[in-house]
């Protein structure tokens, strides 16, 4: 058979069988993963995976970002999106700005709010549960995604409380999960160089398990194509997954395309189509206890992401409005992708859309008749 | 589902017209690109992706033909048509052998036009044997099967003879350019005052016989069916089947931006093709075109991202590297900017292979290219744009 003699040159027979079988793959697994050339091959192996947890099933959410400041002491060399406290291009929004964001798409059914922001060392522990206040005011009926990992270790260093008494008062305020950002890549070496003054790798993770053990289930994520190297990402996934296994917390994974214009270290050249596709492939196949493996189509393309469909990606993500951290380095990328475009990729892939909400319920089909808002 | 077609491949048996209309129907692209990958493989053994170096030269932009997919031509008449001096052509070549080198035929110019009514053959033999004469380097890729069909009627010439005096004169290889979809039915839609499926044909039928290479094309993703397409790889592989003088097939999806039929919902429902397509169309191509050694990546309309995807799915060679593109970034693509050689060779090398340069009958060429000349090539032509 044709595609068991491609496997075999490309020296994925017997990992081929542990998917087959599904065992779990080792981090050596993942290393060869990472240095086989040939790109289909894994997409196949990765698409085992995929069509065993969903079929051709394709969930896609409409959700509205919000960011809600640009201020951020964290001085990260991959970000453009920050400017510094002090700076004349920082802002803040009033938990009633934030709120009217929100409204001004009152008509346009939206399920999910994800809100994050730079750590703004000025903002009290109160701004935060007020902000929360205000949005699920606005739009009760959203569910409300906010806050990195990041966001929270400040957050919990103004609040002087446990994290476990931090997360108590924002699922009061309305907080209902917690996105996956911020996990950038797990190495002392990376977060030395590109972000040292953020919580470190395993900061990351102690949050996430606490969130989780709270009750608020979250996201992860990796960001790649910069200085990280092949036996790091490994680490970052296996570290993602023992996490995992303790919590059962983590929704979603969602590789995170670098996108260099505008940051510190625009002199690399960002990541690769083959490496976008390959970061889709070996999350699925290497996070056998995620249930979800999104592709972000406004930082991969919307090509990428379609494809990305057949290489371990069962989550097209939505048709995001206001997303302002890669629009500031990144003005190509569409902002928001109407519905019908979104639908239409899908089917073309051949693959079947359904609109999930954020814990990927299946929104009722007699929601989704709606004149698109874009 | 495709597990006979798939078979056919193992065994390396010829591909039928409904094998390519089931492989079209079957999404699994990550199944299509391994099946692909394997005739690539079996052609091509060595880990390797070649590339061109390459200057496209749009002599004139005069075309009475008006074609409604095309944003770069202007009608006879128009105070926006040209038609560059010998000496503007020259020093384009200058600048190209400054970046290639000195190895005989190793410099690629792929010199064409709009169907200008002053130029007649006399025109091109002239330019041809000046530039055969002061350019040992240069390979002439010139014309295509339009502009060849029209200069034999203006110069009231046979087809044949045409060719061979225009190959006497200097021109070695023939573009597969302006193949758009080999069925009369769609070039009625999309530009009704072109050449017919088999006058195109003709033409590299007989420079074929002439002993002459051409490449073929496809534009696709405007009104035509997927049959249409899988007709149009059928007529290819007919022809290829002769003589077998095609050394490559390069496609590339219609860009509606400023063209005529972009503009009319009547005949086209706007929805431009997605990279899905592409990687679907290409592998698909591959393994349907048995006879053809070599399918480029379009990395001016598809993007870096896509455009190193498809070396996955059957592409065994960059292209050329394009000093110069004027055409389809007419009609919106915008992706000659985000490349060049440095880039090109990352992604050659990032997806596994050695890159090497060949010329365009796809023998290795030793001469590494000057980057530097590249670099004052590029700072001239900002520079002349601003």
């Amino acid at each position: 058979m044709i595609f068991d003699q491609q496997l075999e040159r490309a020296g994925l027979t017997d990992i081929h069988k542990k998917v087959v079988d599904g065992q779990r793959l080792s981090a050596d697994d993942g290393l060869r993963l990472y240095g086989c050339p040939d790109l289909p091959a894994l997409g196949y192996l990765a698409n085992l995976v995929r069509e065993g947890r969903h079929g051709d099933t394709t969930y896609y959410v409409r959700n509205q970002h919000v960011n809600y400041t640009n201020v951020c002491n964290k001085l990260c060399k991959f970000c453009s999106f920050y400017v510094k406290p002090k700076d004349d291009r920082g802002y803040v929004l009033e938990p009633e700005q934030a709120a009217a964001r929100v409204r001004e798409y009152a008509d346009v059914p939206i399920t999910e709010i994800h809100m994050v922001g730079g750590v703004n060392p000025k903002l009290p522990y109160q701004y935060y549960l007020d902000l929360l206040l205000a949005m699920k005011q606005a739009r009760p009926e959203a569910h409300l995604k906010a806050f990195t990992m990041i966001e929270i270790a400040q957050i919990q260093r103004i609040a002087k409380k446990t994290l476990e008494e931090v997360f108590a008062d924002l699922r009061a305020a309305g907080l209902e999960s917690i996105p996956g950002g911020g996990a950038e890549v797990f190495s002392e070496r990376v977060h030395e160089d590109l972000f040292w003054t953020k919580a470190d790798s395993e900061d990351w993770l102690e949050i996430a398990a606490a969130a989780h053990r709270s009750g608020l289930p979250s996201n992860a994520t990796m960001l790649y194509g910069h200085v990280e190297n092949t036996e790091e990402k490994v680490y970052h996934l296996t570290r993602l997954r023992e996490v995992q296994d303790e919590t059962g917390g983590f929704l979603t994974y969602i590789p995170l395309s670098f996108h260099p214009e505008r940051t510190e270290i625009d002199h690399l050249p960002g990541p690769t189509g083959q490496l976008d596709l390959r970061e889709v492939a070996i999350g699925r196949l290497m996070l056998d206890n995620f249930p979800h493996i999104k592709t972000f189509w406004i930082m991969n393309t919307i090509d990428i992401s379609q494809v990305a469909l057949w290489y371990g990606a069962n989550d097209l993500d939505g048709t995001v409005m206001d997303y302002e951290i890669t629009r500031k380095n990144f003005e190509a990328t569409q902002q928001r992708l109407t519905q019908k475009d979104l639908l239409d990729r899908i089917v073309e892939a051949g693959r079947e859309p359904v609109e999930r909400d954020s814990l990927y319920n299946l929104v009722p089909a007699a929601t989704t008749h709606m004149t698109d808002a874009a | 589902m495709i597990q006979d077609i798939a078979e056919k491949v193992s065994l390396g048996e010829r591909l039928s017209f409904d094998d390519a209309r089931r492989l079209f129907a079957h999404p699994n692209v990550a199944e299509l690109g391994m099946l692909a990958n394997a005739v690539r493989r079996r052609k091509h053994p060595a880990s390797v992706v070649t590339y061109n170096v390459g200057r496209n030269i749009n002599y004139t932009n005069v075309c009475w033909v008006k074609c409604d997919f095309c944003a770069f031509y202007r009608a006879p008449g128009s105070d926006e048509g040209y038609t560059l001096p010998d000496e503007e052509i020259l020093g384009k070549i200058d600048e190209l052998v400054a970046f290639g080198g000195q190895e005989p035929k190793s410099n690629e110019i792929l010199m064409q036009g709009g169907l200008n009514p002053k130029l007649r053959l006399d025109y091109y033999e002239r330019l041809f044997s000046t530039i055969r004469e002061h350019y040992p380097s240069v390979q002439q890729h010139c014309l295509s099967a339009t502009e060849i069909i029209y200069i034999a009627k203006l110069s009231k010439l046979p087809l044949a003879e045409t060719i061979e005096r225009l190959r006497d004169a200097g021109l070695d290889s023939i573009p597969g350019a302006g193949a758009e979809i080999l069925n009369d039915d769609v070039r009625d839609v999309i530009g009704f005052r072109k050449d017919r499926t088999q006058e195109w044909l003709d033409v590299h039928r007989i420079a074929h016989g002439l002993g002459m290479r051409t490449t073929a094309t496809m534009m696709y993703g405007h009104v035509e069916t997927i049959d249409q397409r899988i007709e149009h790889l059928q007529h290819i592989r007919d022809v290829q089947d002769e003589k077998g003088g095609f050394t490559a097939f390069i496609m590339w999806n219609f860009q509606p931006d400023a063209t005529d039929l972009g503009a009319d919902p009547e005949r086209w429902n706007g929805m431009k093709a997605t990279g899905f397509d592409h990687l679907r169309t290409v592998a698909v191509s591959r393994l349907f075109l048995d006879n053809i050694d070599h399918l480029q990546a379009s990395w001016v309309t598809q993007g870096p991202k896509i455009a190193q995807v498809s070396l996955g799915y059957g592409v065994d060679d960059f292209g050329s590297t394009m000093l110069e593109e004027n055409v389809v970034s007419a009609a919106g693509t915008s992706h000659m900017s985000d490349m060049d050689l440095t880039h090109m060779l990352r992604l050659i090398e990032d997806a596994g292979y050695e890159a090497r340069r060949r010329n365009t009958r796809y023998e290795m060429v030793a001469t590494a290219p000057q980057l530097d000349a590249l670099h004052n090539v590029k700072a001239q032509a900002q520079a002349a744009a601003s």
